[in-house]
């Protein structure tokens, strides 16, 4: 039915919820839950496509939904609905209470939610300052026009995304925020061609909190990188397969570490039993020369918060310290089941996904060595410049494309190659990353999990694996 | 609002902003979903979800775009208003418009709708399961991924000059991922997955069967010698393989020049004349079948490789239209609409004298590489240029002994695949993307760390 219900009787963004969030709770622990949360987000999203020199697609979406989730014992009932009436939200409670068949007669104290804590005040103004649609029209379209720099490049595309999402997070430790997020992301793809030929490139840019930041992206260096990118790889040999040392470049070479240690210490893995690293606390796990942090507080990277998806402000994580495991990934629910004590890693890709511990920042912290230095010190191996995506196994194998590769001889890189594949498990590889350079830089992404598509970095200085297979033909 | 009150809705909000031309797609869904943890419930989810997406042509004949969640009377004037603008910045370079077809009589068959069992029944039901896969074999030791869900849901496609199309569905999904360990030995990992219409649909005995036995045929492994080799790829396998290349058939694909077809490619031979592929989203067997897609084109079985050779495109409206074809039932409704492929049927044709008949997966008893199931599909192919790396779980057979395969990878060109089919055995299997036999390809490359 259409919307009957008076202002009163409904969350409405921007104004102070207090009272119904209350009341909302209060139901719940009333009918016996453990601890009540409720998620509540607005968003805001536009995209644009450009191909070749037209505007193909404008896709604004909006939209809004609640999340509650309860808590009895060490489980939990999840319901999400698009209903933001104080009826709608008692009905999903009553629907999570009655999922999880609560019998006893304990009640919970609830004391009321705490001050506000408000981190919207100086983001009101996002949704003004962020590029218009026609502004972001144009500089595409320039973009992919700047992509045309000969007559082998055969498809050329720029696209631009815009998520803004208000967020109000209240749950029954007293727990009320109110949050704005911005993230903007542009990106770039060529296809080249030259008879039997072809070859692809591509580079994202992603910014979080930074509504300028899409005006300010240099374009033209953008374009050179992924046209220089795809005319290197045009007519590379596929590459030999076997093991073999590899440096990965730095940035989005991030995302080997990311997916294949990474993700083991979320507790969600510990929580399955999933990784080899549970019983692993103050246990050396990888190389000396390796330090891994996990955070969300750099200014206006992809994976930065002002507070998390659980209304805890995130915290900086050292997970590796000069190969020593020292810290797990942890949210609401892992502290419950693991007893890892939570990291304002709470995150989820919107309303209809219970949060789960997920990376924000990750990344390999720099060492002392020259991108050079690593290089010269092999002999036979492989420059792994861009990587494209990967995956990890239930048993912690993981596999990566590697975008555009460089042999190595004789301590030089040499011809581009293709086809490579970077095959291992991340207990076997940690403790061989031997050389770290000095040039740390990150990169954003999206990370798919259990509670969505999460805005991500990724990053590492250039690093040395000593040995890895490498899938080819 | 159901469907009808929606129309009725979006009708009276486009009139007052003087739009005479929209169309909608919606979908209504209620789902819910159990996981467990060792006998124990670890998550229960239930969710209302709802999604409208409303195109509208302005006076220039250009199309803008919107999707909301909000199903309020002011959620469906934002969204006209936002499509509206957005209408500025509609494509014009190539045109949209209604599917001819939006209106021709649609086939619904095989519509099963069952009623919810309710999350106590998922539950029940997914412990159970756990603890007889836990109990199947002593060196099963956790179920780290499992899942029972059901999902009910309503589709609709109408339109300003009188289309509209709506189905309602239900589906269940059962999967069982087990992780076996044994003492020295890496834990192996294997599973299963069963559709339905309904939870009572579900044959839970033979999934837990399935994961048990996969997991078990992995314990014993060992590293492969990169080489090439010949290779047996499982229905599921083979479906895959297919479905990420799908671009070759794909008319958006062709005309975004990301596809290894060309306009002209229809008539090219692609493999041996023993291959017939179709698309067949109404298939009986599929259990998502949809009767239209995001333009209300009636969805039908559709021949894409005939003895060998390509046969037909897939189409949107507007593909259709600069290719002067009919649509195909293949559109997703967007901004920039959208053409995949709906269920995937492989079978071998009657020309079929080429083949090595010999090579049956169950009784070949020379050295032959099972590919049972590829992974990391999006990361290691490239379908603009026909190359794959794929990591996979698999077998190597070799004098009369099987052993699981640790670790490796096979790497090949699409086309190179497609031409060196030596076998298609003749026993169709049904799997979750579609319908097809054993297939066999000589001659591919496997990188493993033997």
């Amino acid at each position: 039915m259409l919307s009957s219900q008076t202002k009163s009787n409904e969350i409405v963004f921007g104004s102070c919820n207090k009272d119904l969030l209350e009341e909302i709770i209060f139901y719940g622990i009333g009918l016996g839950a453990d601890f009540v949360e409720i998620f509540i987000e607005n968003t805001n999203n536009s995209s644009v496509l450009a191909e070749e020199d037209f505007i193909t697609s404008v896709s604004p979406s909006f939209g809004r939904g609640a999340g509650i989730r309860i808590f009895k014992g060490k489980k939990d009932g999840f319901v999400s609905t698009n209903d933001l009436t104080k009826h709608g939200l008692m009905r999903s409670v009553s629907q999570a209470i009655e999922m999880l068949d609560i019998t006893d007669n304990k009640i919970e104290v609830f004391k009321g939610l705490n001050k506000h804590r408000d981190y919207c005040l100086s983001k009101k103004k996002w949704i003004n300052e962020v590029p218009s649609i026609h502004e972001i029209s144009e500089k595409l379209l320039v973009s992919t026009k700047s992509l045309k720099k000969n007559n082998k490049i055969i498809t050329r595309k720029g696209s631009y995304s815009r998520n803004l999402q208000e967020v109000i997070i209240a749950s029954s430790d007293g727990t009320y925020v109110s949050d704005i997020r911005l993230h903007q992301t542009v990106g770039l793809n060529v296809i080249a061609s030259d008879a039997q030929y072809r070859s692809s490139g591509s580079r994202r840019f992603g910014s979080s909190g930074m509504p300028n930041e899409f005006r300010l992206w240099d374009h033209e260096k953008a374009a050179n990188d992924v046209f220089e990118s795809s005319m290197n790889m045009l007519y590379a040999d596929y590459v030999d397969a076997g093991q073999m040392p590899v440096v990965l470049a730095n940035k989005f070479g991030g995302v080997i570490f990311h997916e294949a240690c990474g993700h083991l210490l979320e507790t969600t893995q510990i929580e399955r039993g999933t990784t080899p690293f549970e019983n692993k606390l103050n246990e050396k796990i990888a190389h000396e020369s390796v330090t891994a942090i996990d955070e969300g507080i750099s200014e206006g990277y992809f994976g930065s918060l002002s507070v998390d998806d659980e209304g805890m402000e995130p915290e900086k994580s050292v997970l590796i310290k000069d190969g020593i495991l020292k810290k797990f990934i942890s949210d609401r629910a892992g502290e419950l089941r693991t007893g890892h004590k939570r990291t304002g890693s709470g995150r989820r890709q919107n309303y209809s996904f219970a949060a789960a511990s997920r990376m924000r920042n990750t990344y390999i912290a720099k060492g002392e060595h020259s991108k050079e230095d690593l290089i010269n010190s092999i002999s036979e191996g492989l420059y792994c410049k861009s990587m494209g995506g990967g995956s990890v196994g239930a048993t912690g194998q993981f596999n990566f494309a590697v975008e555009e590769g460089y042999l190595i001889k004789n301590g030089k890189l040499t011809s581009p190659v293709k086809g490579a594949t970077l095959i291992g498990e991340a207990k076997e590889v940690m403790p061989k990353i031997s050389m770290c350079g000095n040039d740390l830089e990150l990169a954003p992404g999206f990370c798919g999990s259990i509670s969505g598509s999460v805005n991500v970095t990724v990053g590492q200085p250039h690093i040395k694996v000593d040995s890895i297979t490498v899938g080819g033909r | 609002m159901n469907s009808k009150e929606i129309t009725t809705q979006i009708s009276k909000a486009a009139d007052s902003l003087n739009l005479k031309k929209w169309d909608y797609g919606a979908s209504f869904s209620n789902d819910y979903s159990v996981q467990v943890d060792k006998g124990e419930a670890k998550q229960l989810k239930a969710s209302q979800k709802q999604i409208l997406t409303i195109r509208v042509w302005n006076e220039s004949n250009l199309v803008g775009i919107t999707t909301t969640s909000d199903i309020s009377q002011s959620g469906i004037e934002k969204a006209l208003n936002q499509a509206n603008i957005a209408s500025d910045f509609g494509n014009k370079n190539e045109r949209t418009e209604f599917s001819p077809l939006a209106k021709d009589p649609i086939e619904v068959k095989y519509t099963k709708k069952r009623k919810p069992v309710g999350i106590k029944k998922l539950l029940t039901l997914l412990r159970e399961a756990e603890v007889k896969l836990l109990e199947s074999h002593e060196s099963i030791k956790s179920v780290p991924y499992n899942g029972l869900s059901e999902s009910f849901y309503e589709r609709v496609y109408a339109n300003s000059d009188g289309a509209f199309r709506s189905y309602t569905k239900s589906q269940a999904a059962l999967y069982l991922y087990a992780r076996a360990e044994e003492n020295n030995k890496k834990p192996r990992s294997s599973g299963s997955v069963k559709l339905g219409y309904g939870v009572e649909d579900i044959d839970i005995e033979s999934c837990i069967k399935d994961a048990s036995s996969k997991t078990i045929s992995h314990l014993n492994y060992s590293s492969i010698k990169t080489d090439k080799y010949l290779i047996c790829f499982s229905p599921e396998s083979f479906l895959t393989i297919i479905n990420a290349f799908s671009s070759m058939f794909n008319a958006r694909s062709i005309l975004d020049g990301v596809s290894l077809s060309n306009k002209n490619s229809i008539g090219q031979k692609l493999s041996t004349e023993a291959l017939n592929i179709y698309d067949d989203g109404l298939h009986e067997k599929n259990i998502s079948s949809s009767p239209f897609d995001g333009e209300g084109t009636p969805t039908k079985r559709l021949c894409l490789i005939n003895k060998g050779r390509l046969e037909n495109f897939i189409h949107s409206e507007s593909t259709a239209r600069i290719f002067k074809t009919i649509p195909t039932g293949h559109a997703g409704l967007g901004s920039k609409v959208s053409v995949s492929p709906d269920w995937i049927v492989v079978e071998k044709s009657d020309e079929n004298s080429d083949l090595k008949t010999s090579l049956d997966h169950s009784t070949y008893e020379g050295e032959f590489v099972y590919i049972e199931e590829l992974n990391a599909i999006h990361a290691g192919v490239r379908a603009s240029q026909g190359s794959f790396s794929l990591p996979f779980d698999g077998w190597l057979y070799k004098n009369g002994k099987k052993i699981s395969i640790e670790s490796a990878t096979v790497a090949g060109d699409i086309k190179y695949l497609l031409k060196n089919i030596v076998n298609i055995e003749t026993n169709q299997e049904v799997t979750t993307s579609g319908i097809s036999p054993h297939v066999w390809v000589d001659d591919l490359s496997i990188t493993g760390d033997a």
